[in-house]
């Protein structure tokens, strides 16, 4: 069946599931309760710490089949996934479903165990490095599952991701379960994305190398959700955690972009005085982020929040009166890590407060503008974040959809070209983030704007910005490149795109070999 | 007259520099086969520039190309590039006016038929070369400018470059000079620290204060702040329309001195607010109907 | 046309370029070796330009090994023109 923008979904997907299409970015009111995990009882004088990840498995009977959970706070300095993994591999246990918020180059392992039939599963928001490009030739034979980040804690909260036991990779904690982010020595402030999986799991189990008396203080986590502690030599590695962070584009091109893209939040009226903001990772998001910057001082503009994905260009502005507070919901340097710890306005949020749809309002919903990257961009502004043009897996929703769908002003920015391959197409190969919520794409050859907006296209065309329609601008593109050959794709279905909502927005099918 | 405002560097051995040349909105792109490229890579880069030229749409930047010295791959760039119609040449280390006649001469032979006439910005940055500005200037109907080589200068006289730049002062009044005296436009000296803005601005400001009209570019960062000080500010402006409004005044009194603030307005001062106002309709910086 | 060639090299692996090698080949015709970061989309366009352009220029047994990194077609041109300049290769003027 096609869904709503025009995708081939299949109704049924084995491994997956029955398929509810997607119809639009508001068109699925939910009709459930949230799940209600067990309720327990730990009786004075119980111990919860544990001498082993070994004897955690034992205790609570892990077997094969089960969810295990993780969150991705360590981004590719994590040690806990893998010591976790390779603990399970030892005791033969298989056919385990991994729900992993992000899969990062240092997950290498899942490769093997996927192999070895110790996963047979794999449910995540992003996925980059070998075992992505390892997914994309076909090493799993059910779908992995992509969700957005307020997705996942939406599916979490409502049962459909059902986690058994969630391992929670804890900087610092006490004998009794309490977890924060923010002390130790591999401290990596926000535990956003642990939250959910701390909530509804039915085992929770936190694994830290920083152990502290009791009880700790302050607390994200509470004790009251925790089954076991265990102590680890090292949860990650602190270099690791920060490693993400992207610097601000040097390349001239990219900054051309970046004004531009300020120019156009300028010119929709929306800084002023209270301007809330969030910006992707990539170099020419953060590098609008600079552009804006200099609009607020220039302007004495201070704004409500910055939301996101918080580094230490966010911190920096918060420290200098531009913005009053910070709502973080993950840290990608040691400056976010420090302000989380010791600022009262930068404030840690859940995924679910962040972005999950279906609660009485979640953090997007009051952001202004957002600025987000896109690997390919089509003429009905779909865009896609989870494949390159070559077909192969990359990437993933993120925030991306959620941010695109609650902002006012939701600007794309991208390079028209990039190492030739135009990023507008007549269809992206794997849609991510509907047209619907997107505003504004803007490349160094001109600016398209979605023709739902013809309000904000004529105020950017009359403040003599190069407003291009999409069409032409993919013309322009292809003028300079040729067009590009269509990469030819097989039946296999390797990823499932599940929209915020539960709904289907796309697939992505495993690439033939090219030649 | 062309505006010239911003001429951008783009190094001539580098795809994908000359691909995107004109997206940054400089007045004139600058393809080098000269400084940018070494000598074993002069035959790549002429090839690479003479593509660029016939299939890289560069927008509304003018193309021009410094080629190499006459006395080197000069002449050969010169039979290669020409036939590609770019705007103009930039002709490095132009010494006299023989200079430019001989270049004028191997241009008119690769020109072919029906292609407009290639435009010569001669590039003075030897001591020599300042010291035969005037004539530079006025040896072709070819030649629409002179920039200045600054860097290359300083070297030639055995002083030291500086941001303070006074070692450079007598040089640069002596080419708007040269400029002005043959009717052409006067082109400043790059600004090399690509990440000071605000040295940028400043040296820009002075460029602008001595009568240049442009300022060569080496990084596309440069082109917002050469514009921003060349385009006539809204006092500029404003000041601009009070001349006029004076002198239509006087005409309509049948008086035949126009005065604005007690000062006498006569023909330099109607010329410079004809200009800006000139400059404002190009640009399309004004809303108001301007008047003449 | 092309018996007395060399092997030459020209262009490099910078983003937006292409590296060539040409060489005299024992075979008849013009034989290209393409590795392209761009290969689905853009291969044989490339190939065509590679292949259209030496033959412009009326050369044959000629061995081409090409490493893409996205370069447009006019650099492709210019590359392999360089690169056969360098190999000794008498080229037509008028199409240069």
């Amino acid at each position: 069946m096609l869904n709503s923008i025009g995708r081939e979904i299949p109704d049924f997907i084995p491994g997956y599931g029955p398929v509810k299409p997607f119809a639009g970015a508001f068109s699925f009111p939910p009709d459930c309760q949230r799940q209600a995990p067990k309720v327990k009882m730990t009786v004075p004088g119980e111990i919860k710490l544990v001498t082993s990840l070994e004897e955690v498995f034992k205790k609570i009977a892990i077997t094969d089949g089960m969810t295990l959970s993780f969150h991705h706070h360590f981004r590719n300095g994590d040690g806990v996934v893998n010591q976790v993994l390779a603990v399970a591999a030892k005791l033969g246990i298989r056919n385990l479903k991994i729900a992993l918020s992000s899969v990062f180059p240092v997950h290498e392992p899942l490769i093997d165990h996927i192999k070895s039939g110790v996963i047979t599963a794999l449910d995540t928001n992003y996925l980059s490095g070998p075992v992505a490009q390892a997914i994309s030739q076909g090493i799993l034979d059910t779908p992995v599952v992509l969700r957005t980040h307020g997705g996942r804690a939406r599916a979490i909260e409502c049962g459909q991701l059902k986690i058994d036991v969630a391992f929670i990779a804890a900087p610092a904690a006490d004998d009794y379960g309490n977890i924060n982010g923010i002390q130790g020595p591999t401290a990596c402030g926000s535990l956003g994305y642990a939250f959910a999986d701390a909530e509804y799991a039915d085992h929770v189990v936190a694994v830290t190398d920083y152990l502290v008396e009791y009880p700790l203080s302050p607390v994200s986590i509470s004790q009251t959700r925790v089954d076991y502690v265990v102590k680890v030599a090292t949860v990650g590695d602190p270099k690791g955690i920060v490693s993400g962070t992207t610097r601000v584009t040097k390349d001239p091109v990219g900054l051309k972009i970046a004004a531009t893209a300020a120019n156009v939040i300028q010119a929709s009226g929306l800084l002023k005085q209270g301007f809330s903001f969030q910006t992707g990772a990539g170099g020419a998001s953060l590098a609008t982020a600079h552009f804006v910057r200099q609009m607020m001082d220039k302007a004495g503009i201070t704004g409500s929040f910055a939301l996101g994905g918080i580094t230490g260009f966010m911190v920096e502005m918060l420290e200098k009166g531009l913005f009053k507070n910070i709502i973080d919901v993950q840290g990608f340097d040691s400056e976010a890590i420090r302000s989380i710890a010791t600022n009262p306005n930068h404030i840690e949020v859940s995924a679910n407060v962040y972005a999950s749809p279906f609660n009485a309002g979640c953090v997007v919903n009051k952001l202004d503008a957002v600025i987000l990257g896109a690997t390919e961009i089509d003429t009905d502004f779909h865009v896609n974040v989870v494949t390159g043009s070559d077909g192969v897996i990359m990437g993933g929703s993120g925030g991306h959809s959620d941010a695109a769908a609650g902002a006012k002003l939701t600007i794309v920015v991208a390079n028209l070209l990039r190492s030739r391959l135009p990023v507008i197409m007549d269809a992206v190969l794997t849609a991510t983030t509907p047209g619907e919520t997107i505003d504004v794409l803007v490349t160094e050859r001109g600016i398209a704007v979605n023709p739902k907006r013809s309000d904000l296209a004529a105020i950017l065309a009359a403040a003599g910005l190069p407003v291009v329609n999409i069409h032409e601008l993919k013309q322009i593109a292809e003028k300079i490149a040729g067009k590009p050959q269509p990469i030819k794709l097989s039946e296999k279905i390797i990823a499932v795109v599940e929209y915020r909502d539960g709904t289907i927005i796309d697939v992505v099918r495993q690439r033939m070999a090219q030649e | 007259m062309k505006l010239r405002r911003s001429l951008l560097f783009i190094p001539g051995n580098n795809p994908s520099m000359l691909q995107n040349g004109g997206v940054f909105g400089a007045d004139s792109v600058i393809l080098d086969l000269e400084d940018a490229v070494s000598p074993n890579e002069k035959d790549a880069a002429r090839l690479l520039v003479a593509h660029a030229l016939r299939h890289v749409d560069y927008g509304t930047s003018e193309t021009v190309v410094r080629i190499n010295g006459l006395d080197s791959f000069g002449s050969e760039d010169i039979r290669r590039i020409v036939p590609c119609e770019p705007g103009a040449l930039l002709v490095p280390k132009v010494q006299c006016a023989e200079d430019i006649h001989t270049a004028v001469a191997k241009i008119a032979q690769a020109e072919r038929r029906e292609q407009k006439k290639v435009k010569i910005i001669a590039l003075i940055e030897t001591p020599r070369g300042l010291a035969e500005c005037h004539a530079i200037a006025r040896a072709d109907e070819r030649v629409v400018a002179l920039a200045f080589g600054a860097e290359d200068y300083t070297a030639g006289i055995g002083a030291q470059r500086t941001k303070e730049s006074i070692e450079i002062s007598t040089a640069r009044m002596l080419l708007v000079n040269a400029a002005a005296a043959a009717e052409i436009q006067a082109i400043d000296t790059p600004y090399t620290d690509a990440g000071d803005d605000l040295g940028m601005e400043t040296d820009t400001t002075m460029a602008k204060q001595l009568g240049f009209k442009g300022k060569l570019a080496i990084n596309p960062r440069q082109i917002d702040i050469i514009h921003s000080v060349f385009n006539p500010s809204q006092q500029e402006i404003a000041w601009a329309h009070q001349v006029i409004q004076a002198i239509r005044q006087a005409e309509a009194e049948g008086s035949g001195v126009a005065s604005l603030q007690g000062k006498m307005v006569d023909a330099p001062i109607v010329n410079r607010a004809e200009r800006i106002i000139k400059l404002t309709q190009v640009l399309g910086l004004s809303q108001e109907v301007v008047p003449c | 046309m092309g018996n007395t060639l060399n092997t030459a090299q020209a262009g490099t692996l910078e983003s937006g370029d292409i590296m060539l090698i040409v060489a005299p080949a024992s075979a008849a015709g013009i034989t290209i070796e393409l590795e392209s970061i761009v290969f689905p989309q853009y291969g044989q366009a490339i190939m065509e330009v590679l292949q259209k352009t030496v033959e412009q220029h009326g050369l044959t047994g000629i061995y081409i090994k090409a490493i893409d990194r996205g370069a447009l077609d006019c650099t492709i041109k210019a590359r392999v023109l360089t690169a056969l300049a360098r190999a000794g290769a008498v080229l037509k003027e008028e199409l240069l």
